[in-house]
C-alpha cells in the first residue's frame, strides 16, 4: 500500500534550530534526509527572543554543528545581562550576568529569519550531498500510518513520504505530535505566550544609548508591576542594527486577567525605564508573537512513537529558568541526540529502537534533567499552592516584609539568590516571584528612572498598523483555523489572548458580535483568520480545529 | 529517450482523432536541401520567445510609418512566454534532458533570452540579422521552424517545442500555431497541463476547448509536438525528488543567466540557409497600415471557430494557409 510512495531514509519536518541540528547530524552520518519547511524560506513563520546559548554542558551547540554560525547568523554576544525590578516608576535594577554565564560557553542575540534563512542554506548542502535537502513551501499535514504504525508523513504540497525515521521539529502546536498523541493542545498553564516587536536602530546609536562597543551587547529584563498583574515580564536584547523587545507570560495567567497582549508589550514600551534608550525616537519594524511550552510541565519523557521522534518545542523541550529562556539551545541538543540515536539504532541493524536510544539520551545527556527538573516537582506541589502563595506574598507586602526586604544585608541575599541557577530552576509559578516580589523590590530599593529630555513619550504603532505592516499570503477560501464552539463561554477567550484581535477592534481575528435570533439577542464569537500570525494560542484557549496554514501561506515575518 | 520521427505518420492507426490534423507544410529554402532531424536520445525541449515593448513603462514609441520603433521602447519578454518556460523546465525536472530557448529578432533580444533562462534554459539561441527585420508571424514561424530544424540536426531533435500564449504587442496569437505548420507537427493549444508518456513516445494534456475555462479536455499526441500554454497553465511538482532537482535547476540556470552569453549562440539567415525573398519585410504577407500608439492594442479581428471535422472549413482554411505558404 505504502510502496507506490517515494522513501527517503530520514524525514525532517521544520528547519528550525532543531530541525537543522538534527538533518544536518545525520546527513554527516551519511543518512538521505529530506527536510520539510513550511515557510516560503525557513525563519519566515519563527519567532524567538532571542538569545540562543551555547551552554558548556550540552551534547550539541549551535557553533559545534555550524562553524561559521557566529560570524555569519547570529547578532550580537550578550555580554552584560542585567534584571530591572519596577514598582510605578521606581526602578531597582540586579546585575545577573552570573546567571546568565552560568555553564555558558556564549550567548548570543539573533533574528529568526536570518538565522535560519543560513542554517537551512547550510543543512540544504549536506542533506542534499548525502541524497536528500531542504523543500520549503511544503507542510507535513498528517502521519501515513500502516497497519496502525506511523511509517511516514503527509502533505499538502506532494504526495506522501515514508521513511525509516521521521524527525517532528515543527515547532510549537506541532500537528505531528498532535496526530501522534504525543502531545494535547488543551491546558493553558502549560504554556507561555510570548509577544515581540522588533526596533529600527543603528548600530552606532546602540553603542552610544546602550554603552557598549561594536561587538558587545546587552540584555535587559523586566518584572514587576507594569503588566496588570499578569505573570510574566519583559526583555530588550541588542541586535547589530535593531532592538528585540518582548514580553512572555504564563498564557493562563493572561487568560484569567483577560489582559490584551500587545496592551502589555505597550506597557513596557511606554515605561519611562526604556526612555533612557529610545530619547523619543521608536520606529518598529514588525510585530511577531508565538506560544512557548514550558518544559517543566510538557516535556515529554519519551518523546517518540514507532518511528517518530519529536525535538524542540513539539516535544515541549522549551526551558524557562527564571527570566531566562531556553528553548533554541535544547532544540538543537535533541536534535542532533535523536539524529545520533537513530543512526546508532541503524548500525546496531534495529533502526526501530531509536526513539528508545532517543529517550535515553536526553535523561544521560543530562537534557532531560535541565528540562523537568525534579527539584521543581517538590516545590510545586508546596508552593504554587494559592493559600500559599497569598501568605508568602502577604508577608512581602506588609511593612514587615518590605521592612526585611530594604535591609541591605538583605539585599545582597536577593541579589545573591537571583542569581542562582538553582532557584531560578525551582520558582514557582505564582505571583510571587513575578510580580509580588520585584515590585516589593522596586518599591523598597529602587529608585525613580531619571526622565531626562524635553521630547514626548513614544507611541507604539495601533493593533491596525501592526497587523498592516505585516506580510501575508493570504490562502483565500480555505482559512486554518474554525471556531468549533463558537460561544462566550467556550472561546470568547481568545477575543482578548489572540495578539491580534482585542476587544473593540473590529479588523482582528476574533471578535465578540451580537447575534439576533428571534427576538433574542445571543453573544457569540466570530472569527477571521486573514491577520492571524499563527501564534498558536487560539489552540489551546477556545474551541477550535487549529491547524497551520499551507506550505508558504499566512503570514511572513521578515524578522522573526 | 525512446526515438522520436520528426516527420509524424498521420495515417498511423493510432493518430488520435481529436488533434487537428494538418498536412504537409511547405517550407522555402534556397537551396533544396532541407535540414534532417538527428535522432535525439535525450529530451528535448525549445521555448520560443519573443520580445514585446515593455507597456508597463507606458514609453512606447512608433516610426513616421507606424512601425514601432523598438530601439526606443525598453524590450521584454512576452509575459505569457513565462507559461512556456515554466512547462519546459517542468519537462526537464520529470524528464531530464535539455531545454533550449530561441528567439527571432534584433540582437537587443538577447536580453529576453536572458529572461527565458533566469526561469530556465540549458542554451539560447538568437535567430538575427537585417535580412529577418520586421517579419511578420508568417516569416517568423518560418524562421523559427527553420531554426528548430538546425537545432535537430547539430544539436538534438526536438521532441517538445512550448510557445506562450498570443505575444502582448502583435495580439495575433499566430506565430506558434504557424510554426507548428511549418515543422508539421502536431499542434496543442491553450495547454493548462501536460505530462511527457516517454515509454509511449506521446504528450498527454489537459487543454481549454476553446480557450473556455470551463470545458478541459485531455488529449494525447505523438512527439515530437507542439505547444501552446495558456496563461492557466501552472506547474505541478508533487513529487519530493522533483522538488529538489527543480531547486537544483533553478540555482543553475540562474546563475547561468548572468553569464548568459557564454550559452547564447546567434544563427543568421545565411547559417539558417534562408532566402531573404522569403523572411523579414519581403516574406510578410502581413502589411500592418500603421497601430494605433496607445498601448493596448485592440483585437482586430475576432478569432474564427472552425470545425475541424467539416472538410469545407478545413479546406477553406489551408487554402488561405497556402496562399502564404507560397509567398
Ligand atoms: C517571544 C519569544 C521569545 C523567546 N526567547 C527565547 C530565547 O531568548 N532563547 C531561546 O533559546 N528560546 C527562546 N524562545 C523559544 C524558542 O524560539 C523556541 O524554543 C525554539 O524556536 C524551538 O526550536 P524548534 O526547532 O523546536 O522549533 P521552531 O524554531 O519553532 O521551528 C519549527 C519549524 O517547523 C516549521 N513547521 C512547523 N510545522 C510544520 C509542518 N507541519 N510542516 C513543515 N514545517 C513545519 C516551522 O515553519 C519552523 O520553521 C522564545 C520564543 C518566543 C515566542
Ligand atoms: S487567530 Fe489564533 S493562532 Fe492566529 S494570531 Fe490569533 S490566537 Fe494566534
Amino acid at each position: 500500500m505504502t510502496d507506490e510512495y517515494e522513501h527517503y531514509e530520514a524525514v525532517v519536518v521544520g528547519a528550525g534550530p532543531g530541525g537543522a541540528a538534527a538533518a544536518a547530524t545525520l546527513a554527516q552520518n551519511d543518512v538521505e534526509t529530506l527536510v520539510l519547511e513550511r515557510g516560503v524560506e525557513a525563519g519566515s513563520k519563527n519567532v524567538s527572543g532571542g538569545l540562543i546559548y551555547a551552554e558548556e554542558s550540552a551534547p550539541y551547540t549551535i557553533d559545534g554543528l555550524f562553524p561559521d554560525f557566529r560570524e555569519e547568523a547570529s547578532e550580537r554576544p550578550v555580554t552584560e545581562y542585567y534584571l530591572h525590578n519596577v514598582a510605578g516608576e521606581q526602578v531597582k535594577p540586579f546585575d545577573l550576568t552570573r546567571l546568565h554565564e552560568h555553564d555558558t560557553a556564549w550567548c548570543d542575540a539573533v533574528l529568526r529569519r536570518k538565522m535560519d534563512a543560513w542554517l537551512s542554506d547550510r543543512v540544504h548542502e549536506v542533506t542534499r550531498e548525502a541524497g536528500g535537502g531542504v523543500l520549503e513551501g511544503v507542510r507535513a499535514n498528517g502521519l501515513l500510518r500502516q497497519d496502525g504504525e506511523i511509517v511516514g508523513v503527509t502533505c499538502d504540497e506532494i504526495d506522501p513520504i515514508t521513511a525509516d525515521v521521521i524527525i517532528a521539529a515543527d515547532g510549537v502546536n506541532s500537528e505531528l505530535a498532535r496526530d501522534a498523541g504525543l502531545m494535547d493542545w488543551a491546558e493553558p498553564e502549560e504554556w507561555f505566550q510570548g509577544v515581540k516587536a522588533v526596533v529600527d536602530m543603528p548600530g552606532d546609536v546602540i553603542a552610544d544609548r546602550f554603552d557598549i562597543d561594536e561587538d558587545e551587547g546587552v540584555a535587559h529584563l523586566f518584572s514587576g508591576d507594569l503588566f496588570e498583574g499578569v505573570r510574566g515580564g519583559g526583555f530588550l536584547y541588542t541586535n547589530q542594527d535593531t532592538l528585540s523587545i518582548g514580553t512572555v507570560f504564563h498564557l493562563d495567567s493572561l487568560v484569567e486577567e483577560q489582559a490584551e497582549p500587545h496592551e502589555l508589550l505597550d506597557a513596557l514600551l511606554t515605561h519611562p525605564i526604556l526612555d533612557q534608550w529610545f530619547q523619543g525616537e521608536y520606529d518598529e519594524l514588525e510585530y511577531a508573537a508565538k506560544l512557548v511550552p514550558d518544559s517543566k510541565k510538557v516535556a515529554h519523557p519519551d518523546p517518540y512513537r514507532d518511528r517518530l521522534l519529536l525535538v524542540g518545542d513539539a516535544a515541549g523541550q522549551m526551558q524557562a529558568q527564571g527570566p531566562i529562556i531556553k528553548g533554541m539551545n535544547h532544540a538543537v541538543s535533541a536534535g542532533g541526540l535523536a539524529a545520533e540515536a537513530y543512526v546508532d539504532a541503524s548500525l546496531r541493524g534495529d533502526p526501530s529502537r531509536a526513539g528508545q536510544r532517543y529517550a535515553a539520551k536526553l535523561r544521560n545527556e543530562g537534557v532531560m534533567g535541565k528540562l523537568r527538573p525534579r527539584r521543581y516537582r517538590v516545590v510545586r506541589t508546596l508552593g504554587e499552592h494559592r493559600p500559599v502563595t497569598r501568605v508568602i506574598d502577604g508577608v512581602l507586602t506588609s511593612r514587615i516584609g518590605k521592612a526585611l526586604v530594604g535591609n541591605r544585608a538583605m539585599e545582597r541575599v536577593i541579589g545573591r539568590a537571583y542569581n542562582s541557577p538553582y532557584l531560578a530552576s525551582v520558582a514557582p509559578d505564582t505571583r510571587t516571584p513575578y510580580v509580588t516580589l520585584p515590585a516589593v523590590l522596586g518599591e523598597v530599593l529602587g529608585e525613580p528612572v531619571e526622565i531626562e529630555a524635553e521630547h514626548d513619550p513614544i507611541e507604539p504603532p495601533s493593533l491596525a498598523d501592526r497587523i498592516g505592516d505585516l506580510t501575508y499570503d493570504t490562502d483565500i477560501g480555505n482559512p486554518h483555523i474554525s471556531l468549533i464552539d463558537n460561544s462566550i463561554e467556550a472561546s470568547g477567550n481568545a477575543v482578548t489572548a489572540c495578539p491580534v484581535s482585542a476587544e473593540d477592534f473590529g479588523a482582528g481575528c476574533y471578535r465578540e458580535e451580537t447575534v439576533k435570533t428571534n427576538g433574542d439577542e445571543e453573544r457569540l464569537v466570530s472569527l477571521d483568520t486573514q491577520p492571524c500570525i499563527e501564534c498558536g494560542t487560539c489552540a489551546i484557549v477556545a474551541s477550535t480545529r487549529w491547524e497551520h496554514p499551507r506550505g508558504g501561506k499566512g503570514v511572513e515575518f521578515k524578522q522573526g | 529517450m525512446i526515438p522520436t520521427n520528426p516527420r509524424i505518420d498521420w495515417s498511423r492507426p493510432d493518430a488520435d482523432v481529436d488533434t487537428l490534423i494538418i498536412p504537409d507544410g511547405n517550407v522555402p529554402h534556397r537551396h533544396e536541401k532541407d535540414w534532417q532531424m538527428a535522432w535525439g536520445d535525450v529530451m528535448h525541449s525549445v521555448v520560443i520567445t519573443k520580445g514585446v515593448p515593455d507597456f508597463s513603462e507606458g514609453q512606447v514609441s512608433f516610426d513616421e510609418d507606424g512601425h514601432l520603433e523598438r530601439g526606443k521602447t525598453p524590450t521584454v519578454m512576452n509575459p505569457n512566454d513565462e507559461f512556456a518556460a515554466q512547462a519546459a523546465l517542468q519537462t526537464k525536472v520529470r524528464h531530464g534532458g535539455r531545454v533550449s530557448a530561441m528567439s527571432m529578432g534584433p540582437p537587443g533580444y538577447q536580453s529576453v533570452l536572458q529572461q527565458a533562462m533566469e526561469i530556465y534554459a540549458d542554451e539560447l539561441y538568437l535567430l538575427s540579422d537585417r535580412e529577418m527585420a520586421a517579419a511578420d508571424t508568417w516569416a517568423t514561424a518560418i524562421t523559427l521552424a527553420t531554426g528548430i530544424k538546425k537545432l535537430g540536426a547539430e544539436v538534438e531533435a526536438p521532441d517538445l517545442v512550448f510557445a506562450g500564449f498570443k505575444t502582448a504587442d502583435g495580439e495575433t496569437g499566430h506565430t506558434g500555431p504557424q510554426t507548428s505548420l511549418c515543422l508539421d507537427w502536431p499542434l496543442l493549444t491553450h495547454v493548462i497541463a501536460l505530462d511527457v508518456e516517454e515509454d509511449a513516445g506521446r504528450v498527454r494534456a489537459k487543454r481549454l476547448v476553446e480557450g473556455d475555462v470551463e470545458e478541459v479536455e485531455t488529449v494525447s499526441v505523438p512527439l515530437p509536438a507542439f505547444i501552446v500554454l495558456d496563461p492557466e497553465f501552472a506547474p505541478s511538482y508533487r513529487i519530493a525528488s522533483h522538488r529538489l532537482r527543480l531547486k537544483d535547476l533553478r540555482e543553475e540556470t540562474t546563475a547561468r543567466a548572468a553569464e548568459f552569453e557564454d550559452h547564447l549562440t546567434v544563427w543568421d539567415h545565411e547559417d539558417l540557409n534562408l532566402d531573404p525573398d522569403y523572411i523579414g519585410l519581403d516574406g510578410s504577407p502581413t502589411i500592418v497600415e500603421s497601430v494605433d500608439p496607445i498601448p493596448k492594442p485592440p483585437a482586430e479581428r475576432d478569432a474564427t471557430m472552425v470545425d475541424p471535422n467539416d472538410p469545407d472549413e478545413m479546406a477553406a482554411v489551408l487554402e488561405e494557409c497556402l496562399a502564404f505558404v507560397e509567398g
